[in-house]
């Protein structure tokens, strides 16, 4: 079992009105926060045991359906198989 | 004409568009499921509003890898007419068939209201029976109908009068007051280079009908009719 991980972020340059108003929140519980920006955190769990074929798979997934490139950057996180298991 | 309306699961605005299609203009009218791979031979398709798989991911992230995403690419590319409305529209720029996305209201309110929309080009498809500069009363109903694209697209969209719609004040000015939802240079609709697919977060199937305070939609159904009307002639 390979797992993988995928950081979904919005654009610097994309206005974010979730982070916004988090960012809001934050300071009217009197915290001195700058910016907040919400992404997506997205976990998964692939069968096989050959990261570098997952990987290449996963990058068009999170190029095509868990990002989307006009707004999002994403970061993709690929760990080694886990020992034992398949 | 023969018109088919995709329905996803999460779609809510379908019977409005199958209604006003069927029973106000009297076309020939199919709903087509999302799992469906053919559009029967439909002329003109609608992709109509509602929250497609929950919105999960990004409003239409998901819908525009539904099977029936094939036959509307390939209808969209022989020059037929596809109209996304609302939640259609996010799925058109999700599907690559328009340019830009959508994303959430700058004010992150829910807005549903009807606003004024401004006529910004009368010579196309979906605006050949309207006026330049005409303002249409027509509901809007969303939460994310924030366009957003890069400024070069942005300034491609209007020196190629892509953009048919934008949001105004009741005498047709632009200003942030009249925008509801923070979109880029006011857009409410715009439509790919060859101006056979049009996206518009206004609903106008939802004012349609005097009955519900507005008919100002029916003019961009009755232009894509009209258009259809000349062909034939």
């Amino acid at each position: 079992m390979i797992r993988a991980q995928v950081i979904v972020r919005p654009r610097a340059s994309i206005f974010d009105p979730q982070g916004d108003a988090v960012c809001r929140a934050i300071q009217s519980l009197g915290v001195a926060v700058k910016q907040a920006h919400v992404g997506k955190c997205i976990e998964l769990e692939i069968e096989g045991a050959d990261p570098q074929a997952a990987r290449a798979q996963l990058e068009t997934i999170c190029h095509d359906l868990l990002s989307n490139p006009v707004i999002e950057d994403y970061v993709l996180t690929v760990h080694e198989a886990e020992a034992g298991k398949k | 004409m023969r018109w088919a309306v995709v329905r996803f699961p999460g779609s809510n605005c379908d019977q409005d568009a199958y209604h006003v299609l069927k029973n106000v203009l009297g076309q020939e009218v199919e709903y087509v499921w999302h799992k469906e791979t053919s559009l029967g031979g439909a002329e003109a398709i609608v992709l109509p509003g509602g929250f497609s798989y929950g919105d999960y991911l990004r409003t239409g992230a998901i819908a525009r890898f539904s099977p029936i995403m094939g036959a509307v690419k390939a209808a969209a590319a022989e020059g037929r007419v596809v109209m996304g409305i609302c939640n259609g529209f996010q799925i058109l720029c999700e599907a690559g068939l328009l340019p830009g996305v959508l994303i959430r209201n700058n004010n992150l309110h829910f807005r549903c209201e009807t606003v004024s929309v401004r006529v910004e080009n009368a010579e196309s498809r979906f605006t050949r029976g309207l006026k330049a500069g005409q303002v249409l009363r027509i509901p809007i109903a969303h939460g994310e109908g924030n366009y957003v694209a890069d400024e070069k697209t942005l300034d491609a969209l209007f020196a190629n009068k892509q953009v048919l719609f934008t949001y105004s004040d009741a005498q047709g000015r632009s200003g942030d007051a009249s925008n509801p939802n923070g979109s880029a240079r006011h857009i409410a609709g715009i439509t790919n280079a060859a101006g056979n697919v049009l996206g518009l977060m206004p609903h106008p199937e939802r004012a349609s009908e005097a009955i519900l305070g507005s008919a100002d939609g029916l003019g961009i159904f009755e232009s894509v009719l009209a258009g259809e009307a000349a062909v034939i002639r």
